[in-house]
């Protein structure tokens, strides 16, 4: 045995284990029947879908950094879908239906675990609009529940229920489906997966232009940092960065950008298992199967492009989080980091066409957009496919603001009610 | 801790201002189109850049112009409300 590990020791890492996920793409080629822009899960997906359901597999992902850099690796990978409108909950519901198979789908272990989200409710505000949350879920066939102080002290036995006496917890909204999953695989599973079918998958490809014909009405193709690719179809996926991506074909949407922050703890032993919401102290916070607490807060308040994070940040949360778990008080923090969310006046995605022919958008991804990773790129990938935008996104396109057609998605993370 | 430097009122904390976005013009609600009205209410030219944005001091109730990188957040300068004054 000590012989054959030393063999191993020396023998050239590209023959160990598996091969790479996505291979080197070489360069570019002239032109693509569909171009997606930004190489998160989103796009990825996008591709993955666009290969496996419809067979169009000359499409190249330009990402300008690497795989999961992005927002994809910035969340805080929690997957629920007891949302508020039934445009939100058919749609969320259906991703997370897609997640539950998925590690099968793209044999890949996404440590997908169901865990049980509780939204915690700390006054009577709180609970009147929990009540509200629980029975249209219930209504839309989602389960969701409001549970009292005693469910939520067995369940979750470290909690401080009277947060230190300041906010005691009056009861819970309870989603018993809510779950985590290692986000950086679902990236890595679905590129992998496009990259089998025939999908480029360039990284350090930033796109700095888009051509479109003289009338600006139709895309033609892009220009990146290592030159001009024509394409069929350009899709732009790219969360955070969208309004500079819709700046180049001179189209104004209703997104902003502001910074979202989070943070983990050193690893500690196992003790809580859910994941824990509290919009009144403006939170969440759930243990990795690392053993960190991830937790996160609000949004920024004022827009920002920049994944920079704050120290103010860190010393608002760790005080709400003390008040909640009073023994974290004792723990380092590890990293802390900012994702920049593209939010938008109604807490819901722009999905679908744009009045630019060939132009496509997915954005508006705000605080929901890892949730909704692989609906989006199946959605997605069928309204470019067949140039008709599928049902279940129809109430989210651009025109919506318009015609006042806002969807009014309240069941967002990290907002106030 | 963020400060602000402010010649009114010298450099404050940002925890002591509401941010109160984009300094934009309002179309007249009697003479613009549904769409520019749609647009105004709703459409944001939000690419990064030096924007003037209405920037609230709680502590002493005055609304203040900066202008101020989204790229960098960096303030730049106060501006006089002259420069974003138009009429109704």
């Amino acid at each position: 045995m000590p012989h054959s590990l030393l063999k191993y020791a020396f023998k050239d890492p590209e023959e160990l284990g598996d091969p790479k996920y996505f291979g080197e793409p070489g360069e570019l080629n002239s032109n693509y029947d569909v171009v997606i822009i930004g190489g998160g899960g989103h796009g990825l997906a996008c591709a993955y879908y666009l290969a496996r359901d419809h067979g169009i597999t000359n499409v190249a992902v330009l990402e300008q950094g690497y795989i999961g850099g992005g927002n994809t690796g910035r969340n805080t990978t929690i997957v629920r879908s007891n949302y508020l409108t039934p445009e939100g909950v058919a749609f969320y519901d259906e991703s997370l239906k897609l997640y539950l198979d998925l590690s099968d789908d793209l044999d890949i272990n996404l440590m997908y675990s169901t865990r049980g989200h509780f939204t915690l409710a700390h006054s009577d505000s709180a609970m009147r609009t929990s009540r509200w949350r629980a029975e249209t879920n219930k209504h839309l066939g989602i389960e969701s529940e409001v549970v009292d102080r005693q469910f939520i002290q067995n369940e979750v036995p470290y909690l401080d229920l009277d947060c230190g006496g300041t906010h005691p917890i009056m009861g819970a909204l309870y989603h018993a489906p809510g779950a985590v999953a290692r986000h950086d695989a679902v990236a890595w599973g679905y590129g992998r997966g496009a990259a089998q079918r025939g999908v480029e998958i360039h990284q350090k490809t930033q796109v700095t232009e888009i051509k479109t014909d003289a009338d600006g009405t139709k895309v033609l193709g892009v220009e990146t940092n290592r030159g001009f690719v024509g394409a069929g179809k350009v899709i732009s996926m790219v969360a955070g960065s969208s309004p500079r991506i819709t700046a180049m074909v001179g189209l104004d949407t209703p997104i902003e950008i502001f910074p979202l922050q989070a943070c983990v703890t050193e690893p500690v032993k196992p003790f809580m298992d859910t994941i824990i919401v509290s919009g009144s102290l403006h939170c969440y916070v759930s243990q990795s199967s690392r053993g960190e607490m991830v937790m996160g807060a609000s949004a920024d308040p004022q827009e920002l492009h920049s994944t920079r994070s704050s120290f103010d940040f860190v010393e608002g949360l760790t005080d709400q989080m003390m008040d909640m778990f009073p023994f974290v008080g004792g723990l380092n923090l590890m990293r802390q980091w900012a994702g920049m969310c593209d939010m938008t006046p109604d807490f819901a995605p722009i999905m679908g066409k744009t009045p630019i022919d060939n132009f496509y958008l997915d954005g508006g991804w705000g605080t929901w957009g890892f949730k909704a990773t692989p609906v989006s790129g199946k959605t997605m990938a069928y309204t470019v496919a067949n140039d008709k935008v599928h049902d279940l996104i129809k109430p989210f396109s651009l025109d919506r603001f318009d015609t006042y057609k806002l969807v009014g998605e309240k069941g967002a993370a990290s907002v106030g009610h | 801790m963020k400060l602000i430097d402010c010649p009114y009122i010298g450099a404050r904390p940002q925890s002591e201002f509401v941010y109160g976005h984009e300094v934009r013009e309002m179309p007249k609600p009697s003479e613009a189109t549904d769409k520019e009205w749609a647009d105004y209410v709703f459409s944001r030219a939000s690419a990064p850049g030096v924007k003037k944005e209405w920037w609230h001091h709680v502590p002493s109730g005055i609304w203040f112009v900066f202008e101020r990188d989204t790229l960098t957040d960096k303030f730049i300068r106060l501006v006089d409300i002259a420069e974003v004054q138009y009429e109704l």
